[in-house]
């Protein structure tokens, strides 16, 4: 079986607060002083695919694909020392904040790519969403550009007999599915899917994997719309909202005078709710 | 002529973000001077669909059977054919942000020749185009989208949106019967995690514990508490990750996204993915033993002090005001 994996390269999400600026020019946020990282839906990703091929008895081949800038040859590196088989970087001409329809597009012609060359994929992971944009439109515009059926949200992918068993998490639980390929699937994390840490020797040996590069030409696109990045949506305006509440922090000469007031002010918002 | 859809899981019934989801589409409606449709994937319960058609000009229900259990291949080819079913003419359908939404939304965009987006507080048109603003970068930034191309797609977070009026007459109800494909992804069970009391997203009060209580005995403390006033119990990522309560406890980023009247933070600092899921509370309260912790800035009310010394306190009185 073959399996794709879709990463994202995004700033470091846990930069904090004080230390996040935005560039207004851009639209964007300032990368600063901040790492660039794998998302992390991506790495669930990543790890779920392994643990699929650990299930399966080894005869997977996993693929590790991205969109992206030179710098995101980092996150396929990372993605082979955690024992991805092979990589492929599509390298990003134009726009630095592609819209999902710009990325859906190019994502899917790069797939149609390697399966010309290796064989179709059974499946396909995308993170559920992105740690920077948090949009989550790629894995839904991909399986249509693909035309391949879709669930969103699984946690783990099971070998079952010609067909692969899909878990889900949904508002109200788990769902299970049965899918046959090819099918694409969005991964959320779960307790079981954390990345696991490369070995020092994996790492080591990620440098000999292939890691083949293409530029949108390769893939035969070069229209003006996927350079401009944004044929569905583009950001009008970005801002760091301003602290708008002022808290009212109860006072007191002792605990319970002040224990008091919060008593007293949460009891009306209960009794305003009826 | 130019209407706004909103699209709900006829399992799901005229809940607090199918009004939400209908109350945005109403006023999205009005600005533009077109009606508001109800697609309806699925047969409904009929008081809901009652109710659906009090709220818009028209509904029209894919009333097959099949639809009634949701398969997602299903439901996409079920929206599509509804949005024709109902003319077609939509700037915009909104849906709701459950999770069935959340996944049909970006796939009907694309069906439809439209735009899609996620997760919307607000929404408005600009000409042509529709404007969604949302959260970004985890909650620390707000951006504004702008959609280019009709439909609109949109889930929205759809509690924060007041529920449409009722209208003078009742909207026209259409049953249609829908051609689906048998589906290449078959969901084929279902196991409902246990859950004492009403969902963590319909709740009208919550009580919320982190890091800072150190382990999971303490909300047993916050359980007496919470019970005092009617409240479910939440968690930070902190506390659910620990392992000291279940993850679907969880609020925030990658959690639930919760719009209480009441949302009480007990020793939790108020990190931007968590501030992310609890910013459509109405009212927000917080105890905590940092005075410059992020949820100072996020809460109506406080009090800077140890939880320990609080809770205990804080739950005798509200017991002795509830007597």
């Amino acid at each position: 079986m073959r399996v794709l994996v879709c990463l994202k390269q995004i700033l470091d999400p846990d930069v904090p607060a004080r230390d996040f600026q935005i560039d207004p020019d851009a639209r964007a946020a300032r990368r600063g002083g901040a790492n660039l990282v794998t998302n992390i839906f991506c790495e669930n990703a990543v790890e779920t695919a392994l643990q699929f091929r650990e299930a399966a008895g080894g005869d997977v081949k996993i693929t590790a694909l991205c969109y992206g800038e030179s710098s995101a040859e980092d996150c396929l590196r990372k993605a082979m020392a955690m024992t991805v088989d092979e990589a492929c970087l599509v390298e990003r001409d134009g726009n630095t904040n592609p819209d999902a329809a710009a990325v859906g597009r190019v994502l899917a012609a790069a797939i149609r790519r390697l399966e010309q060359d290796g064989g179709a994929f059974d499946a396909v992971l995308v993170g559920r969403e992105s740690g920077d944009w948090g949009v989550g439109q790629t894995g839904g515009v991909l399986a249509e550009e693909l035309g391949r059926p879709a669930l969103g949200f699984v946690e783990s992918l099971q070998p079952g007999n010609g067909s692969v068993t899909l878990r889900r998490q949904t508002d109200v639980g788990i769902e299970v599915a049965e899918a046959e390929p090819p099918f694409l699937v969005t991964i959320t994390n779960n307790e079981d899917n954390v990345p696991r840490i490369p070995k020092t020797r994996d790492v080591m040996m990620s440098y000999r994997k292939p890691l083949q590069k293409l530029s949108l030409a390769d893939l035969e696109l070069d229209s003006e719309e996927i350079r401009a990045g944004s044929s569905i949506f583009e950001v009008e305006e970005i801002f760091i909202p301003a602290d708008e509440v002022e808290c009212e922090l109860a006072e007191g000469d002792t605990l319970e005078e002040r224990v008091d007031q919060l008593a007293t002010r949460i009891h009306e918002v209960v009794a305003s709710i009826g | 002529m130019a209407n706004v859809a909103v699209c709900v899981l006829g399992s799901l019934g005229y809940d607090r973000a199918a009004q939400g989801a209908a109350g945005a589409g109403r006023a999205l409606a009005e600005s533009v001077g077109g009606e508001l449709h109800a697609l309806v994937i699925g047969p409904a319960e009929d008081n809901a669909v009652a109710a659906l058609a009090s709220v818009a000009d028209r509904v029209v229900v894919g009333a097959n059977e099949a639809l009634r259990d949701y398969q997602p291949e299903q439901a996409l080819q079920a929206a599509e054919q509804l949005h024709a079913a109902g003319g077609g003419d939509y700037v915009a359908v909104l849906l709701s942000n459950d999770t069935y939404s959340q996944e049909i939304a970006p796939r009907l965009a694309h069906r439809l020749g439209g735009s899609s987006m996620a997760d919307a507080a607000a929404i408005r048109m600009d000409g042509d185009h529709l404007l969604a603003q949302r959260t970004a970068y985890g909650g620390k930034a707000i951006s504004i989208y702008r959609l280019k191309k009709q439909p609109a797609v949109v889930w929205l977070r759809a509690r924060g949106f007041e529920p449409a009026p009722e209208q003078p007459s009742a909207g026209e109800v259409t049953p249609v019967d829908l051609a689906l494909d048998a589906p290449r992804i078959r969901i084929t069970g279902r196991e409902v995690a246990e859950q004492e009391g009403v969902r963590l997203e319909d709740a009208q009060i919550i009580v919320s514990g982190g890091r800072g209580l150190g382990g999971p005995e303490p909300f047993q403390e916050l359980k007496k508490l919470a019970d005092s006033i009617g409240a479910e119990q939440g968690a930070s990522r902190a506390a659910c990750d620990a392992g000291w309560v279940p993850p679907n406890w969880q609020v925030g980023q990658t959690g639930k996204k919760v719009a209480p009247e009441l949302y009480i933070a007990i020793a939790i600092s108020g990190a931007s993915q968590h501030l992310l899921g609890m910013g459509d509370s109405k009212v927000v309260a917080a105890i905590n033993t940092d005075a410059d912790a992020p949820i100072f800035k996020h809460c109506s009310f406080g009090i800077v002090e140890d939880y320990k010394a609080v809770v205990p306190l804080l739950t005798e009185k509200l017991q002795a005001i509830a007597r």
